[in-house]
């Protein structure tokens, strides 16, 4: 116990707690949206994550053809780097996301089977990505090179923020912000939420499901891939199964804001990025993913519903 | 597609006693002599390349039986889907580790006071947690089974990462030795277990347990206006199948001499769920096949070893879309009766 590192190092635990936790209310939009629809555990997403990390390495050594040696880029060059690599993990992420939906879940759906049928076949393709990556990669870590050279660039009353910690708190808060607009203001997005509230109603209305739900999906995988681009700016390695703990961690913050609800998964994000990040400090690393959960089990006892409630979806206790 | 479960149902229902009795006798003999399988030439294909084949039929196969028969009451008879269930495997395996290596009991001394460390947790654990509703009881689990390994990982004395090494094995019993080149007697051992599991089951499912499980699983709102104490039975449901994996953990502990958190991964709960899903959930039988095919085939594949879990991956997705109840799906009951009925 140390609590004196909570007093001193009080800023710069919530500038990377913020960082940490809007990477989780990223990924973990890919599993509360999907819930959202089909009322299922996208197992599959913590591997999403991961191809959009490697995707990430790819584009930026094989593609563009960078090396760790390479002079910095500045200005609008990087500006632009940055982005076509940000849309071509997020399009890896996404196309993988879909073809999940596609492999595990399409068959068993309109087959109207039972909910660990979809699971297992789930776990299933969850198995075959990382397996297929992990004998490509031969299990070994793979890092990209560096594009971003990592400065200061502020610093506010003795506490730095790094360019990339800066990078992805806007850019996640950003996306977040765009994701929300667009399931709010859309058509699809309406009819997005109309599937989470009634299958079988929005059917009569003439919503076609099997497009809804293909589009569910892709949106959380392109929002996954951006956050597997978050990622390897800030931790610049990746392994086959990287998005094991990711996954959990991000899976935790959808059921702490409630899961199927959007800005839920926003608040449960932040909350547990920097609770972690407070709760490690005090108590130690290596018991982050222990309090995580202790909390977990506790706001599920008291608040059955998450902490910001399930808008969309029918609570029962 | 054929129900194989109803086939063979109709097939036992026919028989009288004594036939009945005489195919028990057949079945637990056959599998009995497993072990001498790969002695003789027309069945040596039963041998698996790499680990010994005697070696594989306690651990995995013999083990995921039993645990897939331990979770399949959680899961398959009561519809709690537990995603921690190596937990209990590993407070058994714990359990023999710490006792056997720091007290002069044995293991068949220890193994009730494993059954009941597991079992104490899973009430511990289902208190709690069983009020919750399907995914978030997932959710709490799969953390359980997280917490349990990284609690072991870092208390240092249980030896944190490296675990516990020379854990004694079973004393010699009824002129049976027991040790690393010995497997046979575990096997049996195992298969004894898997056997009184087996009946245990059977005994739940025509008892007012079983009955109360049933109506959990069908619909929880019907269940509570019959009048059933769901959470008590939730919580009974919860804690056998806890006291299933222990024993199982401390048979394996003692077969392997040794334990580490890493033996313990998330992973481990994933196939056990995949053996009772893929041989068909809340069926006995077709939770046995699942965990003999699931735990025996990547052994026998070993050869493209670096793939087999690659192709496990793609099996799961292949059945699961092919035989969304599993390879043995559970009896059709309801079905049967009318079938009967008709007839007469």
């Amino acid at each position: 116990m140390n609590f004196s590192v909570v007093v001193n190092q009080f800023w710069p635990l919530l500038i990377n707690g913020l960082a940490v936790g809007l990477i989780y209310v990223l990924i973990s939009l890919g599993y509360t949206m999907v819930y959202g629809v089909l009322r299922l555990i996208n197992f599959a997403n913590s591997e999403i994550f991961m191809v959009g990390t490697f995707a990430t390495v790819i584009v930026t050594r094989d593609i563009f053809k960078y090396t760790s040696a390479h002079e910095a880029l500045h200005g609008f060059k990087l500006v632009a780097t940055l982005l076509l690599i940000l849309i071509a993990s997020m399009l890896f992420s996404g196309v993988t996301a879909v073809l999940v939906e596609l492999v595990a879940y399409r068959r068993l759906r309109s087959k109207g089977t039972n909910r660990l049928a979809s699971l297992i076949s789930a776990i299933g393709t969850s198995i075959m990505i990382s397996e297929g990556v992990r004998i490509l990669t031969k299990s070994a870590p793979v890092p990209t090179p560096r594009l971003l050279t990592k400065f200061n660039l502020i610093s506010i009353g003795g506490v730095d923020i790094r360019i990339d910690t800066f990078l992805v708190i806007v850019s996640a808060a950003l996306i977040f912000f765009m994701v929300d607009r667009f399931v709010t203001k859309t058509l699809l997005g309406k009819a997005i939420r109309a599937v989470s509230m009634s299958e079988e109603t929005s059917k009569l209305m003439g919503v076609n499901l099997n497009r809804v739900i293909s589009a569910t999906f892709l949106i959380g995988g392109l929002v996954t891939g951006a956050a597997a681009f978050l990622y390897m700016q800030v931790y610049e390695t990746t392994v086959f199964n990287v998005g094991f703990n990711l996954g959990l961690a991000a899976f935790t913050a959808a059921v702490l804001g409630g899961i199927g609800n959007i800005r839920g998964a926003f608040y449960g994000g932040l909350t547990l990025g920097l609770f972690e990040q407070y709760a490690s400090a005090i108590i130690g690393g290596q018991w982050k993913a222990v309090t995580v959960f202790s909390v977990l089990v506790l706001v599920l006892l008291f608040k059955p519903n998450g902490l910001f409630g399930e808008a969309i979806q029918q609570s029962r206790v | 597609m054929v129900n194989l479960r109803d086939k063979g149902a109709a097939l036992w229902e026919g028989w009288n006693r004594p036939k009945r009795v005489a195919f028990v006798i057949i079945l637990i003999g056959l599998v009995g002599l497993l072990p001498y399988g790969g002695d003789f030439s027309f069945t040596s294909i039963l041998n698996t390349p790499i680990s010994s084949y005697q070696a594989v039929l306690v651990y995995p196969v013999g083990m995921y039986v039993l645990m897939a028969l331990g979770l399949n009451i959680v899961v398959g008879k009561s519809g709690l889907l537990d995603l921690g269930y190596v937990a209990f495997f590993a407070i058994g395996g714990y359990t023999a580790g710490i006792l056997g290596t720091k007290t002069h009991l044995n293991t068949w001394e220890i193994l009730p006071i494993g059954m009941a460390a597991a079992m104490f947790a899973g009430v511990l654990l289902g208190l709690p947690t069983l009020r919750l509703r399907g995914d978030y009881l997932a959710i709490v689990t799969l953390g359980f089974g997280e917490i349990v390994r990284i609690v072991a990982l870092n208390t240092q004395s249980i030896g944190a990462s490296t675990g516990i090494p020379s854990i004694p094995t079973p004393p010699r019993t009824f002129g049976i030795k027991f040790d690393i080149m010995h497997n046979t007697s575990y096997f049996w051992v195992v298969m004894i277990m898997i056997l009184l599991v087996i009946w245990m089951i059977r005994r739940f499912t025509v008892r007012r347990p079983g009955r109360a499980w049933e109506a959990i699983r069908q619909d929880e709102d019907v269940a509570i206006l019959m009048g059933v104490p769901i959470l008590r039975y939730k919580v009974w449901s919860f804690s056998i199948g806890a006291a299933v994996g222990g024993a199982a953990g401390v048979i394996f502990a003692s077969k392997t001499q040794y334990v580490a958190p890493n033996m313990f991964t998330f992973n481990v709960s994933v196939l056990i769920l995949s053996c009772v899903v893929f041989g068909g959930m809340g069926n006995m039988w077709g939770v046995i096949l699942g965990g003999v095919l699931l735990a025996y085939l990547p052994e026998r594949i070993r050869f493209i070893s670096n793939a087999r879990q690659l192709v496990f991956g793609i099996a799961l997705v292949l059945i699961m879309n092919l035989r969304p109840d599993g390879l043995l799906p559970r009896k059709k009951r309801e079905k049967l009766g009318a079938a009967k009925k008709a007839g007469e």
